[in-house]
C-alpha cells in the first residue's frame, strides 16, 4: 500500500512523467478513436497501427537516430500511405473494405517487420529497443518525450473541439453532410491525419497490436452509458486516461509487469463492466426490463380474467377462488402466486379470507385494458379489415403496450366506440 | 470472397494466450499441446466476438477489435509474469523463425527418412486444405455468392460457415510455428486478392493466389537471406509486391479498355 | 406434381414481422390460389421485402404463419423457387453464366457430387428458355442488367418448381428483356404454375398480373386485379403510414414489448378474453 501512496504523490519524477505521458496518450486515442468507432471503422485503427512500423524502421535507417521526433515522421508517413492504400484499393478495384484493411495491415507490418530485423541483424549499436514499438515500453519515457506527447494531445484536442460540428455531422451521415455542402473529402482528409497522429504517438505506450484497444474500447464503454457525443468524447477521454494511469500504477508496482497490457486490461473490463451495468443501453438493463414486462403483462391478465368473471359473470359480489381463477386461463402456479401478490401490494386485489376480489382501483385498471383490447380489436377490424377471428391474438398483445396517449389517440380516430367487434361492450371509466 | 479477412487477423493474435497457458501446463514446446490451447483460444475469441455482437448488441468491427486485443494484453500479461518459466520469445510467436525449422527432425521408420516436422505438418496441412477445396467447391460458392438463395433450397448455410471457419481456424493454428500470428493473414489474404484482380474465373484464381503463394514463399526466402531479416516479413513484403504490380498492370489495363471504348466510338 | 385448379398455393395468417424490432407487417392475412400471376404492391417500406423473406423462412416472424399447398415450407422446399433482388449480389463474384444456374439443381443432398447429367440438361434448356444459352460461359461481373436478371430467372426455371417468389425482377432491365420475361412468366402460370411478384411500379401492374396484393404494412386488399385495383384501396395503400401503427411501432421498438406471449397458442374461432 505504501508503494500505491508514494505513485499517487508524484513525488518521483519518473512515475510524474509515465504516468501523465500515458494518460496524455491515452486520453488523444480514446478522443480521435470515438469517431473511428462512430463510423465503425475501428479494424482501419489496428490496420494503421500495424503499417507504421515500416516508417519508423526506414526514418531509422535514413537518420541514423532513435531521436522521436524523427521516428514520429517516418510514424506519420507511413499511416498516412496506408490510409491512403486502403482507401485507393476500396475505391478503385472490385476488392471489398475489409480485404483492403487486411491486406494492408499485413503487407506493411511483413515490410515493418522484414526491415526490423534486417536493422537489428545488421549489428549497427544504436538500434536496439525499435522493438519497443512493438509492445510498448511506457516505462522508458523520458521528459522530451512527455513533451512532445503533450503537444501533440492539445494539437489534437483542438482540431477535434474546433471542427466538432463538422465532425459530428460528417461521422454520423456522410452522405447528408456532403449533401449539405460541407467539404467532405477535407474532413475525411483531417479526420485521417488525426487518427493517424494518435496512433503514432499512442504506440509508445501500447505497441502496435494493442493500439486498436485504445482507439476504440473507450469509446464502446462510454457509448453504452450516454447518446450525447459530447458526453461520449468526455467518458471516452476520461476511462481511457484511468486506464493508462492504473496501467502505469501495476507496472509501477510490479516492475515485471508491461504497462501496455494493463493498460489494456483495465479497458476491457471498464468496457466489459460498462456494456453490462450500464443503465438503459446495458445487457442487465435490458434484462430487467424484460422482466418487468413479463410481470405487467401477467399482472394484466389476471386482471382480466377477473374482470371477467366477477363483472361479466355478475360473480362479483360473492369473491373469487384462486381455483376457480386456475380454470379461466391456464398459467404456471409460481408466476400466478406471484402475480397474486403484486395485485395485493398495488391494492388491486383484496383478500376476503380464502377468495378474492377486485378492489374499486383495480376495477378501474381491469377495465382498461379490456378497453384497450376492444379498442384495439375495432381498430384491427376497420383500418386493417381483418376478420372477427384473426383479431384477438394482436389485441392480446397490444393491450398491454397502448398508451394512455396512443389510447386517446384511438378513441378519437375510432369516435369513442361502445361496442367491439364480436359485440362485447367497451368499458369506460365512468 | 467471404469478407472475413479481419476476422482472421483477430483469431491470429487471440490465441497467444491459448498457447502461453498451453505451454505452461504442458511444459514443452509441443505441437499438439500448442494447437488445443490455440483452439481453445481461438474457439473463446470467436464467442466473445458473437457474445458482444449479437447479445450485447456492439457493432461487429468494435465486437472483434475489443475481443482478441483484450485476449492478446492477457496473452502477454501471462508471458512477462512468467519469464522464467516461458520460453517463449514474444517476437517469436508474432512473426516466427523459420530458419529453425530444419533443426526440428521426425524420424520415420528405420530413421533413414527424416524430415523437418514443420514440412510435414505444413504437407499435411495442404493436402487437406486441397482435399476440402476440391470436396467442398459446390457448396462455398453458392454459399459465398448467394446465401439467401442457398438457404431458400434448404442448405444450411450455417453449417457451411462453422465448417468454413474452422479450416480457417486450423490452418491458421497450424501455420503459426512457421510464420507466427501476424503473418499468416497476409499469406490468407494478399495471394488471393491478387488473383482477383487479374482475373475472373474461379478456377484461375484459384490458381493463380497459390502461384503468387509460391512465388513470395520462395522468393522471400531468398530476400531475406540477403538481407539477413526475417524470413516472413520477407515472404509478405514479396507477396505485397506482386499485390502491387498487379494493381498498376489492372489499372493500366482498365485505363487503356476506356481509351479503346472512346476511340471506338 | 399434380396442380389442382384453384387449390390454395400460399396462406399467409396474422404474420407480425419486426426489422430492428420494429414491426413492419402487421397481421397481414390472405390466401393466395394457384396458377395465376399474382402482384405485390406497395410503396417503399411497406415490407413487400420483409413478406417474401417471411415466406421463405429467411427470418422469424414475430407471430402469424405462412402454408404452402396446406404444409409447412420445410415440407414442400423442393416445389418453391425463391429469386432475390438482383442488387443483393455481388456480380463481380468469379463465375459463368452457366456456374450460377447450376446453382438451381443444387439441394442439401448433392452438393458434395458433381451435379448429373440430366441436371445439365436442365440447366441448358432453362438457359434456352430466357434466351441466355449463347451466354453459358460468359463471366456473369461481364453482363448488363437485363441479362444478370435473365440469369437469376434461368436458375430459377432449373428448379423446375411449382411456387415462384421474385423480388422486383423488372427494376433496371431493358424494354425487351421484360416482355420477355413476362412472356415467361405467363407461359408458367399458364401451365398452372404460381407467381408470385413484389413489383416496384404501379403504371404497368393493371397489365401484368391477374391477381394482385396491396401492402402498407399492413394488408390493403387481396384478390383480382378488378376488385383490387380502384381508387379507393390505391389511395389508402400509398397514401402514407397508419400513425398509430407507426407509434406503437416505435414504442415496441424502444421497450422491445414481445410481441406474442410465450404461453399463448394460437387460437382459431371467435376470439374474446
Amino acid at each position: 500500500m505504501n508503494d500505491v501512496w508514494a505513485f499517487f504523490s508524484f513525488s518521483d519524477p519518473t512515475v510524474r512523467i509515465v504516468s501523465l505521458g500515458t494518460v496524455f496518450l491515452a486520453m488523444s486515442a480514446s478522443v480521435v478513436g470515438t469517431f473511428a468507432f462512430l463510423r465503425k471503422r475501428a479494424l482501419v485503427g489496428d490496420a494503421i497501427a500495424h503499417a507504421i512500423l515500416p516508417g519508423i524502421a526506414i526514418a531509422f535507417m535514413l537518420s541514423g537516430t532513435k531521436n522521436p521526433v524523427v521516428l514520429m515522421m517516418g510514424a506519420l508517413i507511413s499511416g498516412w500511405l496506408a490510409t491512403w492504400a486502403m482507401e485507393y484499393i476500396t475505391e478503385k478495384t472490385k476488392l471489398s473494405n475489409d480485404t483492403a484493411v487486411a491486406l494492408v495491415l499485413s503487407v506493411f507490418f511483413g515490410i515493418g517487420i522484414m526491415l526490423l530485423t534486417h536493422i537489428q541483424h545488421s549489428g549497427s549499436g544504436n538500434q536496439s529497443g525499435l522493438d519497443q514499438y512493438l509492445f510498448g515500453k511506457a516505462a522508458g519515457m523520458t521528459e522530451q518525450d512527455l513533451w512532445t506527447y503533450s503537444v501533440v494531445a492539445v494539437l489534437l484536442l483542438t482540431v477535434v473541439l474546433s471542427l466538432y460540428k463538422e465532425l459530428k455531422v460528417y461521422s454520423f451521415n456522410p452522405d447528408f453532410a456532403a449533401v449539405s455542402g460541407l467539404p467532405v473529402k477535407a474532413i475525411r482528409r483531417i479526420l485521417n491525419l488525426v487518427t493517424v497522429l494518435a496512433i503514432a504517438i499512442g504506440i509508445q505506450s501500447v505497441g502496435v497490436v494493442l493500439m486498436a484497444a485504445l482507439l476504440i474500447t473507450p469509446a464502446a464503454a462510454a457509448r453504452a452509458w450516454t447518446s450525447s457525443l459530447k458526453i461520449m468524447l468526455i467518458l471516452a477521454a476520461l476511462i481511457g486516461g484511468i486506464s493508462g494511469l492504473s496501467g502505469s500504477l501495476i507496472s509501477y508496482l510490479s516492475p515485471a509487469m508491461p504497462t501496455g497490457p494493463w493498460i489494456v486490461m483495465t479497458l476491457s473490463i471498464i468496457t466489459l463492466l460498462s456494456l453490462f451495468f450500464a443503465p438503459k443501453r446495458g445487457a442487465l438493463s435490458r434484462l430487467l426490463k424484460q422482466r418487468r414486462h413479463s410481470q405487467k403483462i401477467l399482472n394484466e391478465n389476471l386482471l382480466k380474467v377477473f374482470y371477467k368473471l366477477s363483472v361479466e359473470r355478475k360473480l362479483e359480489q360473492v369473491g373469487l377462488s384462486v381455483d376457480q381463477l386456475q380454470a379461466e386461463r391456464a398459467i404456471n402456479k409460481s408466476d400466478f402466486a406471484a402475480a397474486i401478490r403484486r395485485l395485493k401490494r398495488k391494492n388491486w386485489l383484496l383478500a376476503e379470507g380464502e377468495k378474492l376480489k377486485l378492489s374499486s382501483i383495480g376495477l378501474v385498471e381491469a377495465k382498461r385494458v379490456v378497453r384497450l383490447h376492444r379498442l384495439w380489436e375495432m381498430y384491427l377490424s376497420q383500418r386493417l379489415n381483418l376478420k372477427e377471428d384473426h383479431i384477438h391474438p394482436n389485441a392480446e398483445s397490444m393491450e398491454h403496450i397502448i398508451s394512455p396517449e396512443l389510447e386517446a389517440l384511438l378513441l378519437k380516430e375510432l369516435d369513442f366506440p361502445t361496442q367491439d367487434p364480436h359485440n362485447s361492450p367497451i368499458p369506460y371509466a365512468n | 470472397m467471404r469478407k472475413m479477412a479481419m476476422l482472421g487477423d483477430a483469431i491470429s493474435h487471440a490465441v497467444l494466450p491459448g498457447i502461453v497457458l498451453a505451454f505452461m501446463i504442458s511444459g514443452s514446446r509441443d505441437n499438439f499441446s500448442m494447437l488445443i490451447g490455440a483452439s481453445l483460444a481461438g474457439l473463446l475469441v470467436t464467442l466473445l466476438i458473437e457474445l458482444l455482437h449479437k447479445k450485447i448488441h456492439l457493432q461487429e468491427d468494435a465486437s472483434i477489435g475489443i475481443s482478441f486485443t483484450w485476449l492478446f494484453a492477457i496473452g502477454v500479461i501471462l508471458i512477462s509474469a512468467y519469464t522464467e518459466q516461458v520460453d517463449l520469445d514474444q517476437d517469436c510467436v508474432l512473426y516466427g523463425e523459420i530458419a529453425y525449422v530444419p533443426f526440428d527432425l521426425i524420424y520415420f521408420s528405420g530413421g533413414e527418412l527424416f524430415f523437418p516436422r514443420a514440412t510435414i505438418i505444413s504437407g499435411l496441412l495442404f493436402l487437406l486444405t486441397l482435399g476440402f477445396v476440391l470436396v467442398a467447391y459446390k457448396g462455398l460458392k453458392i454459399t459465398s455468392f448467394n446465401s439467401d438463395y442457398a438457404k431458400s433450397l434448404g442448405i444450411s448455410t450455417l453449417a457451411w460457415h462453422l465448417v468454413f471457419m474452422s479450416m480457417v481456424s486450423i490452418t491458421t493454428v497450424l501455420s503459426f510455428e512457421i510464420v507466427g500470428a501476424i503473418l499468416i493473414v497476409a499469406l490468407l489474404v494478399v495471394p488471393p486478392a491478387t488473383a482477383y484482380l487479374l482475373t475472373k474465373r474461379l478456377k484461375q484464381m484459384l490458381l493463380l493466389a497459390l502461384i503468387f503463394a509460391l512465388l513470395s514463399a520462395i522468393g522471400g526466402y531468398y530476400l531475406a537471406v540477403l538481407l539477413d531479416a526475417s524470413i516472413a516479413g520477407a515472404m509478405v513484403s514479396l507477396a505485397g509486391f506482386f499485390f502491387l504490380l498487379a494493381l498498376i498492370f489492372s489499372r493500366l489495363r482498365s485505363r487503356s479498355l476506356k481509351v479503346d471504348a472512346y476511340l471506338n466510338e | 406434381m399434380q396442380i389442382m385448379e384453384n387449390q390454395t398455393a400460399l396462406e399467409v395468417h396474422n404474420l407480425t414481422a419486426s426489422y430492428q424490432r420494429k414491426p413492419v407487417l402487421w397481421e397481414i392475412d390472405f390466401k393466395v390460389p394457384s396458377g395465376h400471376l399474382i402482384g405485390i404492391l406497395g410503396p417503399n417500406g411497406s415490407g413487400k421485402t420483409t413478406l417474401l423473406r417471411n415466406i421463405m423462412n429467411l427470418m422469424e416472424a414475430d407471430s402469424g404463419y405462412v402454408k404452402i399447398f396446406g404444409k409447412d415450407l420445410d415440407e414442400v422446399r423442393s416445389r418453391l423457387s425463391y429469386v432475390p433482388q438482383r442488387e443483393s449480389v455481388d456480380w463481380n463474384f468469379p463465375a459463368s453464366v452457366r456456374e450460377v444456374v447450376e446453382m438451381g439443381r443444387y439441394r442439401p443432398g448433392n452438393l458434395l457430387r458433381r451435379l448429373k447429367s440430366s441436371d445439365k440438361q436442365k440447366v441448358k434448356a432453362a438457359l434456352e428458355k430466357v434466351g441466355m444459352l449463347a451466354y453459358a460461359d460468359r463471366q456473369i461481373s461481364e453482363l448488363s442488367g437485363g441479362q444478370q436478371q435473365r440469369v437469376f430467372i434461368a436458375r430459377s426455371l432449373a428448379q423446375e418448381a411449382d411456387i415462384y417468389l421474385m423480388d422486383e425482377p423488372f427494376v433496371g432491365v431493358d424494354a425487351a428483356t421484360e416482355e420477355a420475361i413476362l412472356s415467361l412468366l405467363s407461359g408458367l402460370r399458364d401451365e398452372g404454375k404460381t407467381v408470385l411478384i413484389v413489383h416496384h411500379d404501379l403504371q404497368s401492374a393493371y397489365q401484368y398480373f391477374d391477381w394482385m396484393i396491396l401492402l402498407n404494412t399492413r394488408l390493403i386488399a387481396a384478390g383480382p386485379k378488378e376488385e383490387v385495383f380502384n381508387s379507393t384501396y390505391l389511395r389508402e395503400a400509398y397514401g402514407g403510414k397508419l400513425n398509430l401503427l407507426s407509434k406503437l411501432g416505435e414504442i415496441i421498438a424502444r421497450e422491445q414489448f414481445p410481441l406474442r406471449e410465450p404461453d399463448f397458442k394460437e387460437k382459431e374461432g371467435s376470439g374474446d378474453e
